[in-house]
């Protein structure tokens, strides 16, 4: 089977980009205002002109900025190195472009149908972001989203893995978008009492009380090893295996024992080749509601065996909220950029064990172990409402 | 009729949209093509929103068969003011 790697990695989160929201996590640093992660210093004249920016809801804004990093630190600023048939582009998003979709229906409403925007469509549709970055980039292998909620952009970065293994591409620009910071958004997540009323994302602490919505893209580069080190690239890691499961037990609680996450889990870790033992750090899904984090762990548990106590497991939404459709990827990146630099980031904030929640969560950074000298390994997860699991598996260069 | 229009009020109107739309205003002429000034069919479309709101007249996919420059435009909407 052919190795695939991450040459390049881009992101636009609540603490910056990719590099950004690495160095900050690992500080301590988080990024909640007013009970949200907003990407507050995003200004969307640095990448579109005013044309292509009023052509795009901002999730596919975000999407097209994580993009442009993603190919220059690819090192594809001055070109495709591939037939650009033989590149392809998957994104994942929860929704799409709920903005617009609210926008065009205060239209409707307020002023009939004649009123409502041409570019509507366009801008709604949940594949939006892989269409821009198709377009902006003259990618044109198979480009299109997948919509699997809170675990998109997880499941976009398997799937991209798939194309490269079969050979339907050389390389695909992968990840995830999700602009949902939005008046029906928030009214929807709060009435499911999903949100934290506190305003604190607090994975695995006793105290955690909901989720902190934030919103973001992360897009990573990938391509075909081999290609990738005739061509001189400068690889960051691989991306070793990829698992994905359905709960089928209800529309949006995790099963209470873990049943599906712990068998994404362990279908990534088959597909990579390893075994528990050979995992050295999680990023776990981590959203700080009462049910994932309880259920995450027992996955977990249930996944890794003994192995699960000894590793660290921590979440990158102490940091930087819940990114919906656009976390698994913005995590993937988090990850590997954790594993180069073999460090553990935390946990922040985890301070009071809840019951049976016994694991390692890493309340402050710390070098990251391996047992025997090869480049660390670690899992990410992403669980989404519908009970959609995916597990990416990656290794350090 | 929310707005008495007079042949420059009504370029003035299709030259601001165009510019909203994201067209170099300092491309923006009579005789520039919409093609030239990167103006579409969806465009077109927005412009019909903002005319027929403004002038109070319906335009329809069909009447810009033949419109080629930003003058042409101006002239249609022109005509179907009257």
């Amino acid at each position: 089977m052919r190795d695939v790697v991450i040459t390049g990695v881009g992101a636009v989160t609540p603490l910056g980009g990719a590099r950004g929201l690495h160095e900050r996590w690992a500080a301590g640093e988080t990024a909640f205002r007013d009970g949200e992660a907003p990407c507050a210093d995003f200004d969307v004249t640095d990448f579109m002109t005013p044309k292509q920016a009023r052509r795009a809801d901002r999730a596919t804004q975000l999407a097209v900025a994580a993009g442009d990093e993603a190919l220059a630190d690819a090192g594809w600023a001055d070109g495709l190195p591939y037939d650009p048939e033989l590149i392809g582009c998957v994104l994942g998003t929860g929704i799409g472009g709920i903005s617009t979709i609210e926008g065009n229906q205060d239209s409707l409403r307020d002023k009939g149908p004649g009123s409502v925007s041409p570019l509507a469509i366009p801008l709604m549709m949940g594949n939006a972001g892989s269409a821009a970055i198709s377009l902006r980039h003259d990618l044109r292998g198979p480009v299109f989203s997948v919509v699997s909620a809170c675990a998109a952009g997880s499941h976009a970065i398997g799937t991209a893995l798939r194309m490269i293994q079969h050979g339907e591409a050389t390389a695909v620009v992968t990840g995830g978008a999700e602009a949902p910071l939005t008046p029906l958004s928030r009214a929807c997540f709060a009435r499911m009492n999903a949100l934290s009323p506190t305003g604190v994302s607090r994975p695995f602490d006793a105290r955690r009380d909901g989720f902190v919505m934030g919103e973001g893209a992360g897009v990573l580069v990938l391509e075909d090893g081999d290609a990738a080190r005739a061509r001189g690239a400068r690889i960051l890691g691989t991306l070793r295996g990829y698992g994905a499961s359905g709960d089928a037990h209800h529309i949006t609680a995790p099963h209470a024992e873990g049943r599906g996450g712990a068998r994404a889990m362990t279908v990534a870790i088959n597909d990579a080749g390893l075994t528990p033992a050979d995992i050295d750090y999680v990023n776990a899904h981590g959203t700080s509601t009462q049910l994932n984090d309880r259920a995450e762990t027992r996955a977990l548990k249930l996944a890794l065996g003994e192995r699960a106590a000894q590793i660290p497991v921590s979440s990158t939404k102490s940091a930087i909220g819940h990114l919906l459709g656009a976390a698994g990827a913005v995590e993937a990146i988090a990850t590997v950029l954790a594993l180069r630099d073999r460090i553990a980031p935390p946990t922040i904030g985890w301070a009071q064990a809840d019951e049976d929640m016994d694991l390692d969560y890493v309340p402050t950074t710390r070098p990251l172990e391996t047992t025997d000298g090869t480049p660390p390994i670690a899992i990410s997860n992403s669980f989404g409402f519908g009970g959609h699991n995916a597990t990416l598996c990656l290794q350090a260069a | 009729m929310a707005t008495t229009a007079t042949p420059q009020s009504i370029e003035e109107t299709v030259i601001e949209s165009l510019v909203t739309f994201g067209a170099d205003a300092d491309a923006i002429n009579r005789d520039a093509t919409l093609e030239a000034i990167d103006i579409d069919s969806l465009d077109l479309v927005e412009l019909t929103q903002v005319v027929e709101e403004t002038y109070g007249i319906d335009l329809e996919g069909s009447d810009f068969k033949k419109i080629k420059t930003v003058g042409d435009v101006v002239d249609l909407v022109v005509a179907k003011v009257g």
